[in-house]
């Protein structure tokens, strides 16, 4: 599937669409949600009261009170305004993938026979009990049952494993997995499940915002804000008839003022962004969730259970060295094992190209000079090769080898077979490389093929451990070999041999020691651990019962996403964290334009506490609201994109965090009122 | 002044306090030999079985509450009947009914706020039985308190049995502890008798009646157990209670001593020594420098007396001068701080920043806190900073391996709504009102803060008066009363919910990610969380009170 990557720009049509979303959102229902700015919208409504209650008096003060409620309604406005820009990308990434999931090409067969009436179909199209043609170098495009036909097929994919395996007709051998390719010869597939639909529409409407429902830590950050919140109703609604003691009559309208200005309305009107936004940049890496707690839990995940194969290793093996025969010449081994291959398609058979090339020198010669037939990789034969002027080159697996050999009136060498053996013992895959001509059927030597750890990955891991992460190995490899590579690789401890069983334990116990596992899977056989998993990401080409039992899709199908996902999850609860510091800290600043301002004139000694020397009462009133309107607009784009993230251990990250949004939020409201109160006194607001 | 007393005093004092937190632990600890196992079997005998069963947080809480509930039957009983009952040798009245309900709740409550003078309207019987008694059993059920607490935090399975750790607390600690002090304060000169009021006649010939009574034990457990309850109306400033220099350290030290170690009893029930050094190093910082501040706004002298040839720095108006000019800061401090409550000199008449000292002190009510409970108030600030900075590292938070959620904080919230809520509200009512109108004999900033001090004081469970209040009123009476039930009760039963719930969950897996509240990071991080709240919150009284009467144009 294509990246779904085109939604970071808004068009002037979807802004104006946001825009008028944040009024509808007005309504009270809507805003009853979000107990802070309710607070604010109550507020709002309030002073909008007591200015037309002056004006009908013909007051002096009713401008100020116009201009507060109008500063009180932009706050609950900018609020919604973030909330609906956040949902709008999401719908623009939502509609991107809605074009993306229809380009699996399927043949699909009028009937089980294979030479029935063939339509070419969408792979979403397919529905249950549907039969299609699946032929060499095709994907299988949905989960089935082969019903006729044998074939190689690639099921790296799915199982990790990759060497090809044997699907047939009948037996336990019949069942084939969406997303895996066929390698060699063709299959007709009976669908047995109908194909992603009902799942990608629950995604999409994820990403829409539509299905979005409050993740459990943003359920309790709400809690703490309305406490907040309450805290300083309290200190408003008493501050009235505290202040009747001094015979001073505070204003409505000013009490109000200080009383938005107080509650946590910065993070109070981004939460909801910060949410979405998260989910979204998840879609960014193309990796959608089920669910924002999923995303949540992704933060929280300390044990990440990693495939070996396309994730800490290159997806395919390659080859690393050659072993002849006794008395065989290497560069007679090397030019049969590269004659031998240059036809392979696959990419041992190009990495045999490429040794024999770079060791010994050999160009790469084409076929039609040699007057060769190649001879692919069939299911039955389980070698591959070519026939050159008579001479047979064969490439295959220890026993395959021995057998062509027989047939050829030769012998495996026991110094081959042992060879093979060694190679086999060290972790690596041997392929024997033999001959069959006018003078006889010899084995010429062993081609090493070997796990080729990914560049760059040791280091993800040592960053990984620094965040306190642990990386686990899993590998259906024997125990030597998945050492052998988890050593190389880096990783802190690995499962060899790996069945579905022992996965599903191995998170059972991780979870038993009080961690939060995290893996990748796309086999049907994996749904089950990764139903276990608390973060499971299911590769898009995996079966169906792979993506149900994950709560995350990644439609890249590239296992070393997981590390990103917990990327995006920390960075979500991060910036919910930060806008809350930051939020609280600006009130210092407000208390001290506003209490002054409140008793100026009853409490006149007060006025060394105007540490910032506003204009006027007003002035300082006004400049502080609008301070804390203004506030939300500019981080709208720190909610989007999430604060700075940079992999580090707990204190690293809190420090950062807590110098820029504690420290910043301390100051930041001082210079930014400072500011508004000469600009206010200079327009001659008030 | 001379610091060097005082300092050495707190240095000693904490000290102390870890060998006494961990002999608190040892006595609520399940293991029951010697005389731990003794008491066990005496409350079985008294209280059958069920005494001793272990219950989970709603049952613990229950417990609590019917406990307290008999205390303030018995104290409210005496108080009303003492003239009908022994050890009156005095002949002292029968207390009126709101004074009774209020000085029953006070010191059910562990608060002790006296609306009386304890020389006039007392019996012997009422200073044993509710002001003595009632000091022993209430501290000791803020400890058990702490232990439930804990044992929630450790991850136990039950929160242990009320009357188990108020009988071990008051028994195996309190009493030997309170023994000793009143030994100590005997040689000091602090009188110890049942013999009615001393007449005598002066140098003038003037007959006086010179009241004393069973002094030394009632101001004992006074002091160690943040209860504050003087025997006389003057409390520590009296003579009778505090002779001099000497006794004046030795109860100061009795104030921090206790408080102090309830936060190493918490590091050793959950087994942390470094958690209980973090919270114990905010709640030190938190106090000195109120102590700092205090003693730096009461170095001038006192502002009536400004520009006359009588002024002295520091001020000296109502101050004991027996015991050294720096003891009446470091005292209001101590005693403020930690929801003791006693007074070595007159509050009302330090400089108006000085009392702000004090104020603050029972606004944040958590360095160091009531016995027992401090740590229990400061455990719902550790949740929210938890919770705050927890998500700053990207992690959801958690505490003790225990995940942080929206219910625990529901609680968390409520619990810290409670303070300001009473405070708050109490003064609004008051300064709105005639009941505040005509029970403050000063107007202005001054009397706003006596109305301030008052709320501030019965919401904490402090139980110390900036005084200058006809206080006696049932206006005061019956809405301190209600607060000091609220300001206990509320701030105890949510925080053994919340541990109750953090109990019951899977432990999680620490790791180099993992939010550690165990490091100077989180100490920061608390002691902000505290001073935040607590401004955010108390910053308009702050203001109105003694900020503007400070600032006040001369």
């Amino acid at each position: 599937m294509p990246a779904v990557r085109d939604t970071g720009t808004l068009s002037p049509a979807t802004l104006v669409a946001a825009a008028r979303r944040a009024f509808v959102k007005l309504s009270p229902r809507s805003m009853a949600a979000n107990p802070v700015m309710f607070v604010a919208w109550l507020g709002a409504l309030v002073t909008g009261l007591e200015a037309l209650r002056a004006a009908s008096r013909g007051d002096d003060g009713q401008g100020f009170a116009f201009a507060v409620t109008l500063v009180l309604w932009a706050t609950v406005w900018f609020a919604n305004l973030a909330e609906a820009l956040a949902e709008a990308r999401g719908r623009a990434q939502a509609d991107a993938l809605r074009a993306a999931r229809q380009d699996v090409r399927a043949r699909r067969l009028a009937s089980s026979e294979r030479d029935a009436q063939v339509t070419e179909v969408n792979g979403t199209a397919l529905r249950k009990g549907d039969f299609v043609l699946v032929e060499a170098g095709d994907t299988i495009p949905a989960d089935g049952e082969v019903v006729e036909g044998v074939a190689s097929v690639d099921e790296s994919a799915v199982t990790g494993e990759s060497a090809p395996v044997i699907r047939e007709s009948g037996g336990d051998r019949s069942a084939v997995t969406g997303g895996t390719r066929v390698l060699s010869d063709w299959l007709v597939v009976r669908v047995t499940a109908d194909p992603g639909e009902a799942f990608l529409d629950r995604m999409i409407s994820m990403v829409e915002g539509a299905a979005r429902r409050r993740t459990p830590n943003e359920v309790a950050l709400t809690i703490v804000l309305a406490g907040f919140s309450f805290v300083f109703v309290l200190v408003c609604a008493t501050l009235r008839p505290s202040a009747s003691w001094f015979g001073v009559q505070v204003d409505v309208v000013t009490l109000v003022a200080l009383l938005v200005c107080l509650i946590p309305t910065t993070i109070g009107a981004l939460l909801s962004a910060i949410g979405i936004a998260g989910m979204m940049r998840l879609g960014l890496e193309n990796v959608l969730a089920t669910s924002g707690r999923a995303v949540e839990a992704a933060g929280d995940v300390d044990v990440l259970l990693l495939d070996k194969t396309g994730t800490i290793t290159l997806g395919n093996r390659r080859a690393t060295e050659l072993v002849p025969a006794p008395a065989v010449d290497a560069l007679r081994l090397a030019e049969a094992a590269q004659l031998a291959s240059l036809a392979d398609e696959t990419p041992e058979g190009r990495s045999i190209v490429v040794l024999t090339k770079r060791a010994h020198g050999l160009r790469g010669r084409t076929l039609r000079d040699e007057d060769a037939r190649f001879v692919p990789f069939s299911a039955e034969t389980r070698m591959s090769g070519v026939d050159v002027r008579g001479r047979k080159l064969r490439k295959g697996s220890c026993d395959a080898v021995a057998a062509f050999l027989e047939r050829h009136g030769g012998r495996l060498d026991a110094a081959v077979r042992d060879a093979s053996d060694a190679i086999a013992s060290s972790g690596g895959t041997p392929l024997v490389v033999a001959e069959a001509g006018g003078d006889g059927a010899r084995a010429l030597g062993v081609v090493h093929l070997k796990d080729v750890v990914k560049g760059g990955i040791r280091e993800r891991f040592a960053e990984l451990r620094r965040m306190g992460i642990k990386t686990v190995m899993i590998t259906g490899d024997n125990p030597r070999t998945a050492a052998a590579i988890a050593a190389e690789a880096g990783v802190d401890d690995f499962l060899a041999e790996a069945t579905p069983e022992a996965k599903l334990a191995l998170i059972r116990e991780y979870q038993a020691r009080g961690h939060l596992v995290a893996m990748t899977g796309d086999g049907t056989n994996d749904a089950p651990a990764l139903a276990q998993a608390d973060v499971a990401v299911a590769m898009q080409s995996g079966t169906q019962a792979a993506k149900e039992a994950g709560n995350m899709v990644d439609l890249d199908s590239d296992p070393t996403k997981l590390i990103d996902v917990v990327g995006v999850g920390k960075q979500m609860l991060m910036t919910r964290g930060a806008l809350t510091t930051f939020s609280i800290a600006n009130d210092v600043a407000k208390y001290f334009a506003i209490v002054p301002a409140i008793f100026a004139v009853a409490l006149p000694q007060l006025a060394p506490l105007d540490v910032m020397h506003l204009h006027s009462p007003r002035s300082a009133i006004l400049s502080a609201v609008v301070f804390n309107a203004l506030v939300i607009p500019a981080l709208v784009p720190v909610a989007m994109k999430g604060v700075r993230y940079r992999p580090g251990g707990a204190d690293e990250l809190l420090r950062r965090n807590l110098l820029v949004y504690g420290l910043g939020g301390l100051v930041a409201p001082f210079v930014g009122i400072k500011l508004l109160d000469v600009l206010i006194a200079g327009l001659g607001v008030a | 002044m001379s610091w060097t007393i005082p300092t050495l005093m707190f240095l000693a004092c904490a000290a102390a306090s870890v060998p006494l937190g961990h002999w608190l632990a040892w006595s609520v600890d399940d293991a029951s030999s010697g005389v731990r196992a003794r008491l066990d079997r005496a409350l079985r005998l008294v209280g059958g079985e069920r005494a001793l069963r272990p219950r989970d947080w709603r049952g613990y809480a229950l417990s609590l509450l019917a406990f307290h509930a008999v205390l303030f039957t018995c104290a409210a009983l005496v108080l009303t009947c003492q003239s009908h009952l022994p050890l009156d040798p005095d002949g002292k009245a029968d207390m009126g009914a709101d004074l009774a309900f209020h000085t029953a709740i006070s010191f059910a409550t562990n608060t002790n706020l006296q609306h009386y003078s304890g020389e006039v309207a007392l019996s012997y019987l009422s200073q044993l039985v509710v002001v003595m008694g009632s000091q022993f059993l209430s501290a000791a059920a803020g400890l058990a308190v702490l232990a439930a607490l804990c044992r929630g935090l450790a991850g136990r399975d039950s929160c242990g049995s009320f009357l188990r750790d108020t009988v071990r607390v008051a028994l195996v600690v309190l009493l030997p502890l309170a023994f000793a002090l009143a030994l100590v304060l005997l040689a000091c000169g602090v009188p110890m008798t049942l013999d009615g009021a001393a007449a005598a006649t002066t140098l003038e010939g003037v007959s006086s009646t010179i009241a004393r009574g069973p002094v030394a034990a009632v101001v004992a457990i006074k002091q160690l157990g943040t209860n504050g309850g003087g025997f006389f109306g003057a409390n520590a400033a009296h003579p009778f209670e505090n002779p001099g220099f000497a006794s004046n350290l030795v109860e100061n030290a009795a104030i921090l001593l206790l408080p102090m170690a309830a936060v190493w009893m918490f590091g050793r029930m959950v087994a942390s020594r470094r958690q209980a050094a973090v919270v114990f190093a905010v709640m030190s910082l938190l106090t000195l420098s109120l102590v700092g501040a205090a003693a730096v706004t009461e170095h001038a002298p006192a502002a009536a007396l400004e520009g006359l040839p009588v002024a002295s720095a520091p001020n000296l108006e109502g101050k004991e001068l027996r015991f050294g000019s720096a003891a009446a800061p470091v005292w209001a401090v101590s005693t403020t701080a930690t929801s003791n409550g006693s007074v070595d000199a007159m509050h009302d008449s330090l400089n108006p920043l000085t009392g702000l000292a004090p104020l603050a002190g029972m606004w944040l009510n958590v360095a160091f806190g009531g016995v027992g409970v401090g740590f229990v108030n400061v455990f719902l600030f550790v949740i929210v900073a938890v919770f705050v900075a927890g998500m700053m590292v990207g992690r959801t938070p958690e505490y003790l391996g225990k995940k942080v959620e929206a219910r625990e904080m529901k609680l968390a919230s409520l619990g810290l709504l409670c303070h300001p809520l009473l405070v708050l509200g109490g003064t609004a009512l008051f300064a709105a009102t005639a009941f505040g109108r005509d029970s403050v004999l000063e107007h202005g900033a001054h009397g706003f803060t006596e109305i301030v001090y008052e709320m501030s004081s019965a919401a904490a469970n402090n139980g110390s008066g900036f005084e200058g209040l006809l206080d006696d009123t049932p206006a005061w009476n019956i809405v301190t009363g209600l607060v000091m039930l609220f300001g206990r009760f509320v701030p105890i039963v949510l925080p053994l919910a919340v541990s109750g719930w953090l109990a019951a969950k899977p432990r999680v897996a620490a790791s180099a990610g993992t939010f550690r509240t165990d490091g100077a990071m989180f100490g920061v991080i608390l002691a902000a969380v505290v001073i935040a709240v607590g401004a955010l919150s108390f910053l308009p009284l702050a203001v109105l009170g003694p900020v503007a009467e400070h600032l006040a144009p001369r």
